[in-house]
């Protein structure tokens, strides 16, 4: 299929979600949406690093925070700036530190960068722990308005909206990345880094695309954040959970193609939204770790692993 | 003869303590087929690595087509018609045979794919080496010698004017080692110079224009095959005095 079929099936299929959505009748599917949505824009942007590349990133958490942190700052500096060019600002700022940390880890293979992620994660943490314009340790709140700016609705759904967008987004960029030329020196870095450069792949440049990509969608994924929390501190924001589900909803909807990430987040985002509901919000990292047992053990290359075969 | 397509001067690469190269003096004319041999650990796959760009060399330089590539990264050097093939083949195990290919036809070539049927390049490239009907398959199907065959063609792919062919042929069959060395005489032949490093000396003899040796990191002899695998101390450096 072509880009742009694709893209018009992709805003189908979103339109039928939100519509499908609001025939719940209840304000409440548009807060589990908006989250599984939310991971679907994760897992999609970890993806572009983790599958197409091969790098293993912890720090999710801090990409999304940041995403979140910059709309605080905005939210505090320039009240009436619309959601849309906050989250524009967030993916700038996010892929501007996937590019700087990029930059100074891409040196590092494997389990050392896997690492590396992890300690920018714990470093971004403390700085915005100690900086009070943004409520340090105590936390922010941002008051989310009531009604949508756009349409008439709740502002819930304005919220999901532009989650949905994002997704649209994040998706169809990731599948033309698949089959571009970009996508071929991606996977080549993947499997044989020294090959690919030997086949004239620039490494290091194409490894801070996708980095910068990576980090820039999950920060985009994380700037309406405060928004719908409302109150928002550095323990939740940046909470090890976003990384351990961004990692686990790519490995078991599979890597290799853009329809892991997606089919990952939509499963285990609904169960977990379906567990926190019906049983218990702590259950949700078990569901995690419980399917990643299971797909470790029967589809190592995930759902679409399984069907390929 | 016309200027040599590859120079090389002063070459000198240690690890730490261990001198791996010293001194080397190389040069390379176009078109030509030039043997690079050696006992193992004599510095051969070091040699490529500088030249390639995957290591750095400490001293001296190298040139290739009159240009002096000191400090250039290996994908530029691809770029400007320099290529190698792996000693021990490393393919891209999740792609298949054609997307192989694609990778250094995007990413290597003049016109970086622009301008290229790249279907039909792969297509070819793959006759080439007799592997067309696996276009679609893994590397990971395929045998050793068609192993070696898709990393030449790999290499290839980039239309280089030097290759680089490091041990292409090891641990192949007699009749494998024919085939890959009429591979390299029909490349040669459209205008591709060769440096083949390799340790089966019939296919070293029977291929090369020019021999050269090294042994311990130095460069021990260079010249006419037949009069260098006579030399006593290249004959000392294999089998011992």
């Amino acid at each position: 299929m072509r880009n742009w079929s694709f893209v018009s099936v992709l805003v189908l299929v979103a339109f039928a979600t939100f519509f499908g959505t609001k025939m719940v009748g209840n304000s409440y599917a548009f807060f589990a949406g908006y989250v599984v949505l939310q991971y679907v824009v994760l897992a999609t942007a970890w993806n572009i690093l983790g599958g197409y590349t091969g790098y293993v990133n912890f720090g999710t958490a801090a990409f999304f925070a940041l995403g979140a942190y910059s709309t605080v700052v905005l939210h505090k500096t320039l009240p009436e700036l619309p959601l849309p060019l906050m989250i524009a600002v967030g993916g700038v700022v996010s892929g501007a530190v996937g590019l700087g940390t990029g930059y100074l880890t891409l040196r590092l293979r494997g389990t050392f960068f896997s690492i590396a992620t992890l300690a920018m994660a714990v470093v971004m943490q403390t700085l915005i722990t100690n900086w009070s314009f943004v409520g340090g340790a105590r936390g922010v709140y941002v008051i989310r308005p009531d009604e949508s700016p756009i349409f008439d609705g709740d502002y819930i759904e304005y919220l999901f909206l532009l989650m949905l967008a994002l997704s649209v987004i994040a998706v169809a960029v990731a599948r033309a990345i698949e089959h571009s030329r970009l996508g071929y020196g991606f996977a080549a870095i993947r499997d044989d880094e020294l090959a690919a450069e030997a086949s004239g792949v620039p490494t290091l440049r194409l490894k801070l695309i996708a980095t910068a990509l990576s980090g820039g969608f999950m920060g985009m994924a994380g700037a309406p954040l405060p928004y719908y929390v409302t109150y928002l501190d550095p323990s939740s924001g940046f909470s090890l959970s976003y990384a351990v589900n961004t990692i686990a909803m790519p490995l078991i909807g599979g890597t290799s193609s853009w329809l892991g990430p997606v089919l990952g987040a939509v499963l285990l985002g609904t169960l977990q939204q379906a567990a926190t509901v019906t049983i218990s919000s702590a259950l949700s990292l078990l569901i995690v770790g419980v399917l990643l047992v299971v797909f470790v053990i029967v589809a190592p290359k995930g759902i679409i692993g399984w069907f390929r075969r | 003869m016309s200027d040599p397509i590859l120079t090389v001067s002063g070459l000198g690469k240690r690890f730490g303590g261990f001198v791996a190269l010293a001194d080397i003096e190389l040069q390379v004319e176009r078109g030509e087929r030039l043997g690079l041999i050696g006992p193992n650990g004599s510095g051969k796959s070091t040699l490529v690595n500088c030249l390639c760009g995957t290591l750095r060399n400490e001293t001296g330089k190298v040139a290739f087509d009159g240009r002096v590539l000191d400090g250039l990264p290996a994908y530029k050097r691809i770029r400007m018609g320099l290529a190698r093939s792996f000693q021990l083949p490393r393919p891209f195990a999740s792609l298949t045979l054609a997307e192989n290919l694609r990778v250094p036809i995007l990413y290597a070539t003049g016109g970086q794919g622009r301008g290229v049927d790249v279907e039909r390049r792969c297509g070819d490239l793959l006759q080439m080496v007799s592997l067309a009907e696996k276009a679609q398959k893994l590397p990971g199907d395929l045998t050793q010698i068609e192993m070696r065959k898709l990393e030449l063609a790999r290499a290839m792919a980039s239309d280089p004017r030097l290759l680089i062919a490091d041990e292409a042929m090891a641990g192949l069959s007699p009749g494998e080692v024919d085939d890959i060395l009429a591979l390299l005489i029909r490349l040669n032949e459209q205008g591709v110079t060769i440096i083949m490093i390799e340790h089966i000396m019939r296919a070293v003899l029977a291929f090369s224009q020019r021999l050269v040796v090294l042994v311990a990191g130095r460069k021990i002899a260079d010249g006419d095959p037949q009069d260098v695998v006579r030399q006593p101390d290249v004959v000392e450096a294999y089998l011992g005095s």
